[in-house]
């Protein structure tokens, strides 16, 4: 296609994806927060926060031309720094009919959550610097050239054929890699397997989990980069694998406590949309079902082994984003088919067994670049400034000793008795009662 | 005069409640704890983490009492808080050696008579005649 033009449907369906995906990162913020306890629910939903401010710089400053403009196989260019070059006329290697920049701004929303989602493998225990240095680094290292492997033109994943519709590998493996090794490097909380560490606030977890399904949606289906029939397809795929894992999480909670449980149910929701992000484009809904049902199996099997070990992954990540994603771009070797999308490619079920070569590939490659990245960032922040909280800061809270804020102030006796002081001068609090004069006693009968 | 703390099941507070303002007993203070007795313990799983709640959630309510109200007091309580599961909570009685009323500075006795005692009484007395649960 030499003249592409704008298409006002396709421009509307992406525009309002990347919005759909924005959310997310805030449903990410509540999920993480209501699984940690409450002295960390701030710092926890700050971590998810935070990046939509820096790495929405830094996407804009350079993260977009890494990983999207014209460059060899390994790295884009550097001509779309600061979005510059990056215009309104919709450029024929990523989609014909949408303009550029609507382009560059749903691919960014995936690269704030990716990094976002790594912390809540570090959640109570990292120092708050030390995170917002590894979130540029980590965006800008590992992520940005990985989205070029596989996204960009002339990306190595993508000229061997590695299928990911809408980020299994790039967004999922990568975040959940990283995290099983920043979980490792960092070392488990203090209190880890000595006292209970219960989650404080499951409905904030369910609030989450519920902006995650909603707000996939935009990932998903908006991956297609039009309002088309595939835009369609990857919507029904997406909502049918999130219900099949709900249902599948609620029913292995019911054989193995005798117990459905709301942390489970969401934990196998998200586990589902992980599941189906790399295949949502290139399989029927059927497959979808089984994609979902398989995910949550293997990932409900990981979540009780990991609990038995010393590794603090204290959300589990790896296991709802690595390994799920693992199985889903695995997975989407199987039953990928031309038949629903003949731009994707056949899997084994369609009779190319070739094609699970190709994805392994994908997940090897993404699995060897984010877990040598990431220990060599974390390592380097560890020398400098700092990665680990210490004890005092840890006993605190990060909320405490990383923002000077709580996020339950007021709801003990402190807030009561009036501990606080202002510093700031415009705020003058003072006693407005007077203590009443104590009447003479009567005398006591 | 005596302290009377008991120890209750926090789902038996209204009925406990009832009963402690029929007998007279007008002037209480409650405060949300956790405690351990015998009572068997409760499991919490949470993904792959299965706690073991070894604290159950109790509700202690203290009240002070001149003597003749000591023995309607616990009477009250043994009638309103048992099920006659494990559980059902501990009533202490201690010794008071003073007590005075801020507001007045009336000591002993005379402080502790809540100057609204007879109306909350009659009305909790009527509230149980006509059937009402608290």
């Amino acid at each position: 296609m030499t003249q592409a033009t704008v298409s006002s449907g396709d421009t509307a369906w992406v525009l309002v994806s990347s919005a759909f995906v924005l959310l997310m990162t805030v449903g990410l913020a509540f999920f993480y927060g209501g699984l940690v306890r409450p002295k960390n629910a701030l710092n926890t939903m700050m971590m998810s926060m935070v990046a939509l401010g820096v790495v929405g710089v830094q996407w804009m400053l350079v993260g977009y031309s890494i990983a999207f403009s014209p460059g060899n196989s390994w790295l884009g260019g550097l001509s779309w720094l600061g979005l510059q070059n990056v215009g309104l006329e919709p450029n024929p290697t990523y989609s014909s009919t949408i303009p550029l920049q609507a382009h560059a701004m749903f691919q960014g929303m995936f690269a704030i959550i990716t990094p976002a989602l790594i912390s809540g493998a570090i959640v109570e225990r990292m120092r708050f610097r030390g995170y917002i240095v590894f979130l540029v680094l980590w965006a800008t290292l590992i992520y940005d050239p990985l989205a070029h492997w596989v996204w960009g033109s002339g990306g190595w994943l993508l000229k061997r054929g590695a299928l990911d519709f809408a980020g299994g590998t790039v967004v999922h493996i990568s975040a959940g890699v990283s995290a099983l090794v920043a979980a490792w490097f960092l070392g488990p909380r203090r209190d880890y397997r000595r006292v209970p560490i219960a989650p404080h606030n499951v409905p904030l977890v369910l609030l989450g989990a519920g902006l995650l399904w909603f707000g996939w949606f935009g990932f998903n289906a908006g991956s297609a980069l039009a309002a088309n029939g595939l835009a369609a397809l990857a919507f029904v795929n997406t909502n049918t694998a999130a219900a099949a894992a709900l249902v599948t999480w609620a029913g292995l909670d019911l054989l193995r406590t005798g117990k459905i449980t709301a942390v489970g149910v969401a934990t196998g929701l998200v586990v589902g949309l992980v599941g189906i992000t790399p295949a949502a484009g290139y399989v029927t809904p059927m497959a979808a079902l089984l994609i979902g049902a398989i995910a949550a199996g293997i990932s409900y099997t990981a979540i009780q082994i990991r609990s038995r070990t010393k590794l603090d992954d204290a959300l589990d990540v790896f296991s709802c984003h690595g390994v799920a994603g693992i199985a889903g771009a695995l997975l989407t070797g199987v039953f990928a088919t031309k038949i629903v999308n003949p731009a994707g490619g056949d899997g084994l079920l369609a009779g190319n067994a070739a094609q699970i070569g190709v994805q392994l590939l994908a997940v090897l490659a993404t699995v060897a670049l984010a877990a040598l990245g990431t220990l060599g960032i974390l390592a380097l922040i560890q020398a400098t400034i700092g990665a680990r909280a210490d004890v005092p800061e840890e006993i605190a809270g990060l909320d405490l000793s990383q923002h000077g804020e709580e996020a339950y102030f007021g709801t003990d006796l402190g807030g009561l008795a009036g501990t606080g002081t202002s510093l700031g001068g415009s705020v003058v609090v003072e006693a407005f009662v007077e203590a009443a004069p104590v009447p003479a006693p009567e005398p006591a009968v | 005069m005596k302290l009377i703390t008991t120890i209750v099941r926090p789902d038996r507070l209204p009925e406990v409640k009832a009963a402690l303002f029929r007998a007279g007993i007008t002037g209480i203070t409650l405060s949300r704890v956790s405690g351990h007795g015998g009572e068997h313990e409760r499991f919490e799983q949470y993904r792959g983490t299965a706690l073991v709640m070894e604290f159950h959630e109790k509700v202690k309510i203290e009240m002070v009492c001149s003597e003749p109200f000591v023995e309607p007091c616990v009477q009250a309580i043994l009638s309103s808080a048992r099920t006659g599961e494990v559980g059902d909570g501990k009533i202490f009685v201690q010794p008071i050696e003073q007590v005075i009323r801020i507001r007045t500075g009336d000591v002993d006795n005379a402080a502790l008579t809540a100057v609204n005692a007879d109306a909350v009484q009659r009305a909790a007395i009527n509230a149980a005649g006509m059937g009402g649960a608290v």
